[in-house]
């Protein structure tokens, strides 16, 4: 078990596309008990995604568990995660490992459903609400090399939009 | 000398301030820190933390043609502490009500009796010429629970003004 360092911005492997793993041995189990090691010693954080360690695999670690009332499944391994459905939309603050000393705004979506491997191959499906919904897709996109920096509105512009009506 | 000035600025809003008015400080050596730069009526204003070794008197002096140009007013006070001193919201609080004079002051000095620290506040005029409505958001830290601040601030919704106050989460990944 080790501490891995975390990539801080404007680290360039933060803006890489992580590969889908495809061994799920024993050397995968070592690296995930060092991820969440990682995730454990640092500020309170519910979640960290792989490439945060400079590891570009498509790797998730989730706990939203220690917060109050909030709608969640425990502690979540996911790997090769992928939201296949999405519905509603809400602004929330959030911040990040990788980006010490900084929070904002971003629109994010209210209800997914998401489909992931665990660290043993095992498929799984998820329905996710509010805070863990926020949480996942926060760290989905470390997967893809976007930070929440690259998704940071306003509060103003979030109000102006919702007044855009299609005509 | 404190490391940093505080540079307010407000003029009749136009394309080109920002750039002009950090280019001039960048040419003077100056860093810049944390900014609010946003318009108000019809109006640019800007609060600037401006750093380095650079006097208040050095920077007016090299402010002073953009300045004049522009037609834009220009203050300098010296600053106390640097960055990375952000305060994290927990509360949040949307007001919204039939323009009148007094909102502001009803609501935060309910807050303020509560030891909410207001972080951020913002606001504006909505509505049309003759029903104005008044729509502010405040963000800040108060060591009382939700329900306390719900229950001071009650008493305004009887006078007309919907005041709602709901949690900041923040989440860190």
């Amino acid at each position: 078990m080790a501490i891995l360092d975390i990539l801080k911005l404007p680290d360039p492997r933060l803006k890489e596309v992580s590969e889908p793993v495809v061994s799920f041995d024993d050397a995968l189990r070592a690296f995930i008990a060092d991820l969440e090691e990682t995730r454990l010693a640092g500020p309170a954080a519910v979640g960290i995604a792989a490439p945060q360690v400079g590891h570009p695999q498509r790797i998730v670690i989730l706990d939203v568990s220690s917060r109050p009332k909030t709608p969640n499944h425990g502690h979540l391994v996911l790997v090769n995660p992928e939201i296949v459905h999405w519905e509603g939309y809400a602004t929330g603050r959030e911040g990040c490992l990788s980006v010490p000393d900084y929070t904002g705004n971003v629109i994010r979506a209210t209800h997914i459903r998401l489909k992931a491997q665990d660290a043993d191959g095992r498929e799984s499906e998820f329905e996710m609400e509010g805070f863990e919904a926020r949480a996942v897709q926060h760290e989905l996109d470390h997967l893809d090399g976007l930070l929440f920096v690259d998704r940071v509105v306003s509060r103003r512009t979030d109000l102006y939009r919702r007044k855009v009506y299609k005509t | 000398m404190s490391d940093w000035n505080m540079l307010t600025l407000v003029g009749a809003d136009r394309p080109g301030i920002v750039a002009r008015l950090t280019r001039e400080l960048y040419q003077l050596g100056c860093n810049l820190g944390e900014a609010s730069m946003i318009r108000l009526g019809g109006s640019f204003t800007i609060m600037l933390m401006v750093g380095g070794d650079r006097s208040a008197d050095e920077i007016r002096a090299a402010l002073t043609p953009a300045v004049q140009e522009m037609g834009l007013r220009l203050h300098l006070d010296p600053v106390h502490g640097g960055l990375h001193q952000h305060l994290v919201p927990n509360l949040q609080v949307r007001v919204a009500g039939a323009d009148r004079a007094g909102i502001v002051a009803d609501v935060t000095e309910i807050l303020a009796g509560h030891g909410f620290n207001v972080l951020e506040l913002e606001s504006d005029v909505a509505g049309d010429q003759e029903r104005p409505i008044y729509i502010m958001n405040i963000q800040g830290y108060c060591g009382e629970t939700l329900e306390v601040l719900e229950g001071a601030l009650a008493p305004l919704g009887e006078r007309g003004v919907s005041v709602d106050v709901s949690p900041v989460d923040v989440m860190i990944g």
